[in-house]
């Protein structure tokens, strides 16, 4: 028999037997963040197609709740900080390595440009709105102007923050779990698919929810694909990432991940869709909100399940 | 060995790594080291040092107390002069800080009183508290006379209640570290080499070739000068030779490990001396020199070969053989530590004798890597008048049993403390301190039965131990790092003296123990013996005497002297005389024979665990003192429990868990108070369990310690006394587990 | 200069002076550590071995902790010495999430704490408090540059490994087995 303890020093709280240091606020920071990078990005996505006109959950209606997610998702990530009154230490420095940073920087980039986005579209939506002041009548007449260049800078930090979500946990090469390529990527498909789930709760156009279901449909393909990859990937990997790959099959997160995640967020609200675009009737609400869950549900089990992962030695 | 180019590759990555990194750092940091550590070089903290020396245990190791500017004890660091402990300090001794940080810590005297029918304590005054002790201690002076009292003792108090004692008229002075320790150690080495062991003990570790440790588990037992001294023979490529049930850490270490069945030691050592004498290996010429005996004992181990004591020991005849005759092949400097607690089955002065025989053989004892003499320093005694002659002591309570006790045996003197019809020396109070009689002592219902019948009972302590809950009056201590106490004089390789002053004032209403008893001496009428203000001026006054003075020890800590009393070891071409009778060792005991006990040790088999039931063995952990520690919040946070190892097999049979917890109960259908640990580890023996001694406190004012693990005492109930000096042997208890808590059944 | 410790897993005894060492020179508070023991044991009684090992913050070459600090917080200093600048840490936890050794905890005050090497001691040329207390002296400090120091010199004459290689961080403390 092998044995393995410690005769003394550890116990400590968050760290013993279990890392567990990143709580649920870090989750729900990377969820909203998500989310918000998949309205952003349609957004500007169609924008910089052309399609103002058809899409107007997609242009007006949805990105309104983007500021307010990635203020609340900085809010929680404030709140998961433990030396909370040097908050402003993370802009003092830019830190290429360090995906914190990085995130921080670009949550610093972005949250004021979807502001500024969902005040060029303030009067469109509310007839009544008035700025009160004349350089904020100015300035909202310049990003009237530049709508496109600011979708074009929009899409590309979408991209960023989307991929950031998931680069955060994948560049911690200590935790098995989540040190691999495919999580950026993943999170990121992951996230837009979140993201296109909002704009179809507030879409009221049938033409433009039929392209979301699409395109949401093909996300959710992707997404499947992704964490198929990544299980596969582990099972071929090393000791550490067998044993981490363990913890979805048969490990104590089998039951969450394959019936929350994959069943209830993925293969059923894409049934549901397929469905829908088959001409079945289908009340969008469903597989949206699935969606919204299963994304959250996926990002709790990540940040859980990856700080139980370790080198062993 | 690893070759030069994988390590010079190695660190070859690792510079152009920190250049590079350094670099990517620095960017945007910028910090200045100071800040980082918060400590800014005007915040720096600045320590004011004291020395001391440390009481956790009774190796009384020297060191400093570094105390911060705003009079907290920071660090105790060792004294890189001591001797003893070469400036390093075991982890209890740097824990010791624990000792005085413990917010449970006695804060004032306490008096037991009634209160509706109930006993509580209630707190007191000094005065009110002494002026009741010695009032009591009058009325028992007068109605049985001063010999009535007895002291308890361990540690450094314990000389200034002896002094109160023996100026009182009582000779009653006893401790555990006797009958419940060392006591067979000694007897048996006396009856060989005519000298006890003593403490510390004299063993030449460092120089040892091959090291033999009978269950003597040194890395676990924490003796800070053995422990180093092994380190240093490892590092000198010793052999080490382990015989114990267990793989101790020591085991693990060595290049044998002998998993002997438990107490079948005496067949082990009688077959070495067989392979020693018959392949003969043995030290012919130290033998011949200084040995009386020889051939009797030849005679005695004839038949003792391997093969006889494989069928016991269940150690080959092979490795009994391969490894006495790596003991001849180091001898003389192969070391048979005498160990030192060894009451474990009641033959333990038998099973010393064949150690020390052993030793003979090997001519081991006044040699380099064997015995050394050592020496110490002899501090005047500061004057008093001479102490009255009690008209009976300890050794008449004894009534003519354990004929070779050369000191107070614990258990005599408790027994004695129970009014029986027909006893003539009786009991009446106590003054207990220093040492947690209830978990230090076997032998419960006789303690419980004196406990009960005393008339007067003090105890003197800086915990809430279990002890001071059947005190009449506590008397709470400082801890040694707020008092002065006598000079460190104890004697090794060369002799030295060490001061311990307080780092800080005594907390609370704590006392120095010197204090306590100057002041109960003047109550009852003695101030002469007590004819100083401060110990300081004691201690001054014996340094004077000696050419140094306390302000001179206050700024050193530590003295090293040189020897006066002759070399380390036997000088080559000298005749050694024994301190035996007849100046030889004696390999056959005429002192024992005589008697009426085996002249040369005889192995007799000891009972087995019946089915289901495993032997209860117990030890130390190296970072607690019994349950002196056990509260100590520094240590508790490295070992808050003690754990009950199981075999893996045994835990397979069972269906126990790793963690779980289980009761236990013994073979008389005691049951722990309360539940322990499992441990399945493969570090034990399928037919034994293992647990250290210390925990399961059960006294609630010990916040830390209360109910953490079982206390290994209360399993035992088997108690094998030693016939020859009264040792308490421990080892023959049998303990079974009981999976569900058996008061819910009980309730149910 | 490259600072490195060495520790000898034949002498040491898992006594854990070297946690309360660090506890009492660190001002580490009580429940939490710098440095802690393990044990490992293997095979089948009596065919038993044990490792014991002290172990702390490897000072790694290639340190994750100073890659993902988002702030500089964790940076490495002089001698390759990992560090925290408590002024600077925002206690987001990256750090510890990266560090393959799980050798950094979040100190009750909110910031990341973990061993310094006693930088404060080894400045004043003085060792490491947990290496100057081992009762079994089984602990070896010093500059890996100095062919002549200590640890230079144990490691040339000694089998040593260091843990979890394969995490690619170049740990520089060196069990000698
Ligand atoms: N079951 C079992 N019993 C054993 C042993 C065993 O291994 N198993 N070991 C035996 C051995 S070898 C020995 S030596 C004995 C030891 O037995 P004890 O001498 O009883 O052991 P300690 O736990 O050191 O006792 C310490 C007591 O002294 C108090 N104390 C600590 N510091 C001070 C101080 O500065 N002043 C005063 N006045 N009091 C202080 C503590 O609070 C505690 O109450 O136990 C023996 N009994
Ligand atoms: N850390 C620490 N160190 C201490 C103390 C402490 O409290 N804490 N106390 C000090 C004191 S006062 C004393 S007396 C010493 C005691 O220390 P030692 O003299 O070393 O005590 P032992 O009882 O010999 O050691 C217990 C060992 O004996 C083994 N053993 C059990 N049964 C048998 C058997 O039948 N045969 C053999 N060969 N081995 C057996 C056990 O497995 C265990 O490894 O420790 C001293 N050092
Ligand atoms: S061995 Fe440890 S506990 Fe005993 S006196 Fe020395 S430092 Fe103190
Ligand atoms: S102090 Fe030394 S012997 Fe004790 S555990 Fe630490 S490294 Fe090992
Ligand atoms: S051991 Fe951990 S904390 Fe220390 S330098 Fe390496 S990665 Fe950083
Ligand atoms: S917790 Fe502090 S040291 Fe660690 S990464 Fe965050 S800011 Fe840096
Ligand atoms: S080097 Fe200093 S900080 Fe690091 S573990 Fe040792 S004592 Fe603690
Ligand atoms: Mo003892």
């Amino acid at each position: 028999m092998k044995e393995e303890i410690f005769v003394s020093g550890r116990n400590i709280p968050d760290i013993d037997p279990f890392l567990n240091i990143w709580h649920w606020q870090i989750p729900i920071y990377l969820y909203l963040g998500g989310v918000a990078a998949g309205i952003l990005f349609f957004a500007g996505l169609f924008t910089l197609l052309g399609k103002e006109k058809e899409m107007p959950a997609t242009m007006k209606w949805a990105p309104i709740i983007a500021p307010i997610i990635l203020v609340l998702g900085l809010f929680f990530l404030f709140l998961d900080l433990k030396h909370k009154l040097y908050f402003w230490q993370l802009y003092t420095t830019m830190r290429f390595e360090s995906p914190m940073s990085w995130g921080a920087w670009v949550l610093m980039a972005i949250t004021p440009l979807s502001m500024v986005w969902v005040g060029s579209y303030m009067k469109e939506m509310f007839p009544w709105w008035d700025w009160k002041f004349k350089v904020l009548n100015l300035f909202e007449s310049w990003a009237i102007k530049n709508r496109s260049n600011i979708a074009w800078v929009m899409v590309v930090l979408a991209v960023i923050l989307g991929i950031y979500t998931g680069i955060l946990l994948s560049a911690f090469n200590a935790r098995p779990l989540w040190n691999n390529s495919i999580l950026g990527p993943l999170f990121l498909v992951s996230g837009m698919s979140t993201g296109a789930a909002v704009i179809l709760l507030v879409s009221k156009s049938h033409y433009e929810r039929t392209l979301m279901s699409r395109i949401d449909l093909l996300l959710i393909v992707i997404e499947l694909f992704f964490i198929f990859h990544m299980i596969m990937g582990f099972r071929a990997g090393s000791a550490v990432q067998i044993a981490a790959a363990s913890l979805f099959v048969g490990g104590p997160f089998t039951i969450t991940f394959w019936v929350f995640v994959v069943l209830l967020g993925l293969l059923f609200p894409a049934l549901l869709e397929t469905l829908e675009l088959r001409g079945f009737k289908v009340p969008v609400i469903i597989p949206a909100i699935l969606i919204l869950f299963g994304g959250l549900m996926f990002r709790f089990i990540m940040v859980e399940a990856g700080q139980i992962t370790r080198y062993l030695y | 060995m690893s070759s030069r180019r994988d390590f010079i590759k190695i660190s070859a990555l690792g510079f152009g790594a920190t250049a590079v990194l350094a670099s990517v750092a620095k960017f945007g940091v910028g910090s200045p080291i100071e800040e980082m550590l918060g400590l800014s070089s005007e915040n720096l903290p600045s320590f004011r040092r004291f020395p001391t020396y440390c009481e956790v245990c009774f190796w009384k190791c020297a060191g400093w107390a570094y105390v911060t500017e705003t009079g907290n004890i920071q660090k105790i660091i060792g004294n890189p002069d001591d001797p003893q402990c070469n400036g390093r300090l075991c982890p209890r001794g740097t824990g010791g800080v624990g000792m005085y940080n413990d917010k449970d810590r006695l804060k004032k005297p306490l008096i037991r009183f009634t209160n509706n029918g109930e006993q509580t304590y209630r707190e007191a005054s000094w005065d009110e508290a002494l002026e009741f002790v010695s009032n009591k201690m009058k009325e028992i002076a007068s109605k049985y006379g001063p010999e009535s009292m007895a002291l308890f003792n361990h540690g450094s108090s314990g000389h200034y209640f002896t002094h109160l004692l023996n100026a009182y008229g009582s000779g009653n002075i006893t401790a555990p570290s006797y009958a419940q320790c060392r006591g067979p150690r000694e007897a048996g080495f006396e009856a060989t080499f005519g000298d006890a062991v003593g403490s510390p003990e004299a063993t030449d570790i460092r120089d040892a070739r091959c090291l033999v440790l009978i269950g003597s588990h040194i890395g676990e037992n924490m003796h800070n000068g053995q422990i180093q001294e092994m380190s240093d023979a490892i590092d000198k490529g010793a052999v080490i030779i382990t015989v114990d049930p267990r793989l101790s850490t020591a085991a693990s270490k060595s290049k044998y490990w002998l998993p002997i069945k438990p107490a079948t030691d005496i067949a082990l050592l009688m077959s070495w001396i067989h392979v020693l004498i018959y392949e003969n290996l043995y030290n012919k010429d130290y033998v011949e020199k200084y040995a009386e005996g020889f051939n009797e004992l030849k005679e005695h181990v004839k038949n003792m070969t391997p093969e006889w004591a494989y069928g016991v020991t269940t150690i080959e005849p092979d490795i009994i053989r391969a490894t006495a005759r790596e003991m001849a092949d180091a001898a003389p400097s192969a070391l048979v530590h005498p160990g030192r607690h060894v009451t474990w089955y009641g033959d333990d002065v038998q099973r010393s004798r064949a150690i020390a025989i052993l030793n003979a053989l090997l001519g081991s004892w006044g040699q380099r890597g064997g015995f050394f003499f050592k020496e110490g320093f002899k501090l005047p005694e500061y004057p008093h008048p001479p102490y009255p002659s009690p008209n009976w002591s300890w050794k008449e309570t004894m009534n003519g049993q354990f004929p070779l006790a050369k000191m107070s045996v614990t258990n005599t003197i408790i027994d004695a403390s129970i009014p029986e019809k027909g006893k003539e020396h009786i009991i009446r109070g106590w003054i207990v301190s220093g040492t947690n009689l209830p978990i230090a002592m076997p032998l419960k219902a006789q303690l419980m039965r004196a406990l009960q019948a005393l008339e007067l009972i003090v105890v003197v302590d800086t915990m809430p131990m279990e002890i001071t809950g059947f005190a009449d009056v506590v008397l709470p201590e400082c801890t040694y790092l707020e008092r002065y106490d006598d000079l460190r004089d104890s004697p090794h390789r060369e002799p030295s003296i060490a001061l311990r002053m307080p780092a800080v004032e005594p907390s609370y209403e704590t006392k120095p123990a010197w204090w306590i008893a100057k002041q109960i001496g003047e109550k009852l009428g003695l101030s002469a013996y007590f004819d100083y203000k401060d110990y300081k001026d004691v201690l001054d006054w014996q340094l004077k005497q000696v050419g140094s003075s306390l302000e001179e020890m206050q700024r050193i800590g530590v003295k090293r002297l040189k020897r006066t009393k002759g070399p380390l070891y036997i000088p080559e071409g000298e005749v050694h005389k024994f301190n035996t009778p007849s100046g030889k060792i004696q390999l056959h005991s005429k002192e024992l024979a005589d008697a009426g006990f085996d002249a040369i040790p005889v192995y007799t088999p000891h009972p087995e665990p019946p089915e289901g039931f495993y032997r209860l063995i117990y030890g130390r952990a190296p970072m607690h003192t019994f349950s002196r520690t056990a509260n100590n919040p520094n240590l508790v946070a490295l070992m808050p429990e003690n754990s009950v190892w199981v075999n893996p097999t045994i835990a397979k049979q069972w269906g126990l868990k790793s963690d779980q917890k289980v009761w236990l109960k013994n073979q008389d259908g005691v049951i722990s108070t309360f539940s322990i640990k499992v441990r399945i580890t493969e570090r034990i023996r399928w037919d034994s369990v293992y647990m250290v001694h210390g925990f399961g406190h059960h006294y609630k004012p010990l916040k830390n310690a209360y109910g953490r693990g079982v206390n290994d005492t209360e399993m035992i109930t088997n108690v094998m006394v030693d016939p020859i000096m009264g040792g308490t042997g421990m080892r023959g208890n049998f303990i079974t587990f009981i999976k569900e808590d058996p008061r819910k059944e009980m309730q149910s | 200069m490259r600072y490195a410790m060495a520790i000898d897993t034949r002498k040491c005894v898992g006594c854990s002076d070297c946690v309360v060492a660090c506890q009492t020179e660190n001002d580490v508070p009580i429940g939490f550590c710098r440095d802690w023991v393990t044990e490992t044991v293997d095979g089948s009684y009596p065919n038993v071995v044990i490792e014991l090992r002290s172990e702390r913050c490897n000072h790694c070459d290639y340190s994750p902790c100073v890659r993902c600090c988002p702030t500089g917080a964790s940076h490495i200093e002089d001698g390759g010495i990992v560090l925290v600048t408590k002024s600077k840490c925002i206690g987001c936890g990256a750090c510890i999430q990266s560090c393959p050794y799980e050798a950094r905890y979040s100190h009750p005050d909110g910031y990341v704490d973990k061993c310094t090497f006693c930088i404060h001691r080894v400045r004043k040329g003085e060792k490491p408090a947990c290496v100057a207390v081992c009762p079994t002296k089984c602990m070896y400090f010093g500059d890996l540059d100095d062919e002549n120091s200590e640890v230079s010199t144990i490691l040339k004459n000694r089998k040593f490994k260091a843990l979890a290689p394969e995490a690619g961080t170049q740990p520089h403390i060196y069990y000698l087995v």
